[in-house]
């Protein structure tokens, strides 16, 4: 069942907005995207923070926004609930009454919405917190404390603001782990908009993907990780993307290369390979491997356990490599290299 | 290990660095920064100099005294409760309201900060005096008459001190993140509730700050008040007034006078001070 249903067109000046939206009960989408590119200004359209321009928001139903028909719903009006990116706990409220705000603000009592919070608290294993102040909690428990005040108004509509930007390596893997729980229990609709790939890979059952205010791809973690479609989307799930003309195994990428792929195609495509697929030699490789270029090492930088080598060449790639590779290999910036990608490793899809 | 040494070379490098910064302050600034130190607190050390520390406790009992200071703080306090009454909401407005001739507003708020005081007493007059625009309208429907009385020192006071208010609390509002109000706004409170349970709260110290000028400006005041309410004793004579009175016919009551006026000011900025202005 739908439960949002919006078409969110916002314009300023030199920038315009536009990003259809469905989400469905209990679903969490996530909106990824990277700086400037309407994220944030989607979420407080949802919100009613900011008006729309045009189109609507309907929520369960309900048309909230339509600037078409002049209708507007005001923001406290709205069931909807939002985890703001530095949480914005009322700082002259202990984490029991931030949570209680909401509950009270929708017409329970006052004891009724502090016994509400206190259980809300309980379910963030926040209990003994209840009593601080937003300066004396540390930062995951005040992420928890801002997550709980927005469900604590059962909001048909959550959403999550960079929920884990505010938080240091560690305390995020945790919290991480933490928020995917309570956003599955969460009946209604979610909207968890990041630059994160991993906090949106983790905690999203759908990825929307938003560029310059318009959405370049949509779909689930493997659909969108397996064929991206934009550099942005490549980069971001650590793959090599060209776009090119096909014919048969081969696609004409860049100034005419050629890249030998596994698939058979026609016409336009993308064809992509991972950074791991690509093999550096000191010499002209002999072998299997079905694309071999010259290319010389741009940069070299850590990726995890291992090495990320930047190639200028025919074509601009990645490619990762063991530390053992880089020193046996003396790969440092201006090292004229071989690389090489075995056919059978390079995907090709339709654009 | 590499720890130990750079820290026994950088200990003995920092501290004469920094003694050398304190020593090397410009003479250009430091003379006349004396001078307007001594400008502050020169009179009123003569006013302690010659403080006839001696008669000073029967002066202080004389009742006389006691009315007008009792007057100049009851007057002081209920003009500033006006002002946080009716000035809060106007910085507010000025604040988070956007409306055309915003910028007039602004400016009209502060003129009584330029006006000489005398000038406002005559404004006042003009508006609220007995045959006043607004006056003649208050006394015949109400019999209600503010010149030369307690409540025409109120207003004149608060006339005066209001804008100090207004300045301090807009200046807070602008400065507290408005988007604590937007999150109250998405938990489902509205604008007065969020205004009485967020705003005011997150800019209290903004506004003690400037409730405690505009008290101290409204214990001070005297032109706008010897104008409009005249100087009658237990009625309009406040402190500032008695002051000046007593100039005339007896300088050591004058002295104990502005004492007291000094003693009852620094002792309250101070007290207050501590308690609200500081802490962020």
């Amino acid at each position: 069942m739908t439960v949002l249903d919006a078409h969110l067109v916002v314009e300023r000046e030199t920038f315009r907005l536009d990003v259809p939206l469905r989400i469905a009960a209990g679903e969490v989408v996530a909106l990824l995207g990277p700086n400037g590119a309407g994220k944030t200004t989607a979420l407080r359209a949802l919100a009613g923070l900011r008006p729309l321009t045009a189109g609507h928001v309907t929520l369960d139903g309900l048309d909230l926004d339509r600037p078409g028909s002049r209708l507007w719903t005001p923001v406290e009006r709205r069931r909807v609930g939002v985890v703001f990116q530095d949480y914005l706990l009322f700082p002259h409220l202990s984490a029991l009454d931030n949570v209680a705000f909401g509950p009270r603000r929708r017409g329970l009592a006052k004891r009724d919405a502090r016994a509400k919070a206190a259980d809300w608290l309980k379910r963030m294993d926040l209990t003994d917190y209840a009593a601080r102040k937003p300066r004396h909690l540390s930062g995951g428990q005040a992420q928890r404390v801002a997550l709980a005040r927005a469900l604590a108004v059962e909001p048909t509509l959550l959403l999550l603001d960079e929920p884990l930007a505010a938080l240091d390596a560690r305390t995020r893997l945790d919290t991480r782990t933490e928020l995917h729980t309570h956003l599955g229990e969460h009946a209604g609709a979610t909207l968890l908009v990041t630059h994160d790939p991993l906090d949106a890979l983790i905690l999203a059952d759908r990825l929307v993907i938003i560029e310059d205010g318009r959405v370049v791809q949509e779909g689930d973690a493997a659909a969108v990780t397996a064929r991206p479609r934009t550099d942005y989307v490549a980069r971001l799930v650590g793959l090599n993307l060209f776009r090119g003309h096909g014919d048969g195994h081969d696609v004409r990428v860049g100034a005419d290369f050629p890249l030998a792929v596994a698939d058979r195609v026609s016409g336009e495509v993308f064809a992509a390979f991972p950074p791991s697929a690509v093999a550096l030699h000191p010499e002209r490789p002999e072998g299997s491997a079905r694309n071999t270029w010259p290319a010389t090492v741009a940069s070299v930088q850590h990726n995890g356990d291992n090495l990320r080598v930047r190639l200028d060449g025919p074509i601009p790639v990645a490619a990762d490599v063991t530390p053992a590779a880089v020193a046996q290999l003396r790969l440092v910036p201006g090292r004229e290299v071989w690389a090489a990608v075995k056919a059978t490793q390079v995907r090709a899809y339709p654009v | 290990m590499s720890a130990d040494p750079s820290a026994a070379v950088s200990a003995p490098v920092r501290a004469p660095r920094r003694r050398r910064r304190a020593g090397r302050v410009p003479v250009a600034l430091l003379v006349p920064a004396v001078l307007g130190l001594l400008l502050l607190v020169l009179p009123l050390a003569g006013l302690l100099v010659r403080a006839p520390w001696t008669t000073l406790p029967r002066r202080l009992a004389e009742p006389g005294v006691l009315t007008a200071l009792g007057l100049s703080v009851q007057t002081a306090t209920m003009a500033t409760v006006v002002c946080l009454v009716l000035g809060v909401p106007l910085a507010w407005l000025l604040a988070r309201v956007d409306f055309p001739g915003k910028r007039v507003v602004r400016a009209l708020v502060t003129v009584p900060l330029v006006l000489p005081p005398v000038v406002g007493g005559v404004a006042l007059l003009l508006v609220f005096g007995r045959k006043g625009i607004l006056g003649a309208w208050l006394d015949s429907a109400f019999g209600i008459t503010l010149p030369f009385t307690t409540a025409g020192v109120v207003l004149a006071e608060a006339f005066v001190a209001m804008p100090f208010l207004v300045i301090a609390v807009e200046g807070a509002l602008r400065a507290a993140d408005s988007r604590y109000e937007e999150a109250a706004a998405t938990l489902g409170a509205g604008r007065w509730t969020t205004f009485t349970r967020v705003t005011l709260p997150l800019v209290a110290p903004g506004i003690a700050a400037g409730a405690v000028l505009c008290w101290a400006r409204a214990l001070g005041e005297f032109g706008a008040t010897i104008t409009f309410a005249g100087n009658f004793p237990g009625r309009t004579q406040t402190m500032p007034l008695a002051v000046y009175l007593a100039l005339e016919t007896d300088l050591e009551a004058a002295i104990v006078l502005s004492l007291v006026l000094l003693v009852v000011s620094v002792v309250i900025l101070a007290g207050l001070r501590d308690r609200w202005i500081s802490s962020p």
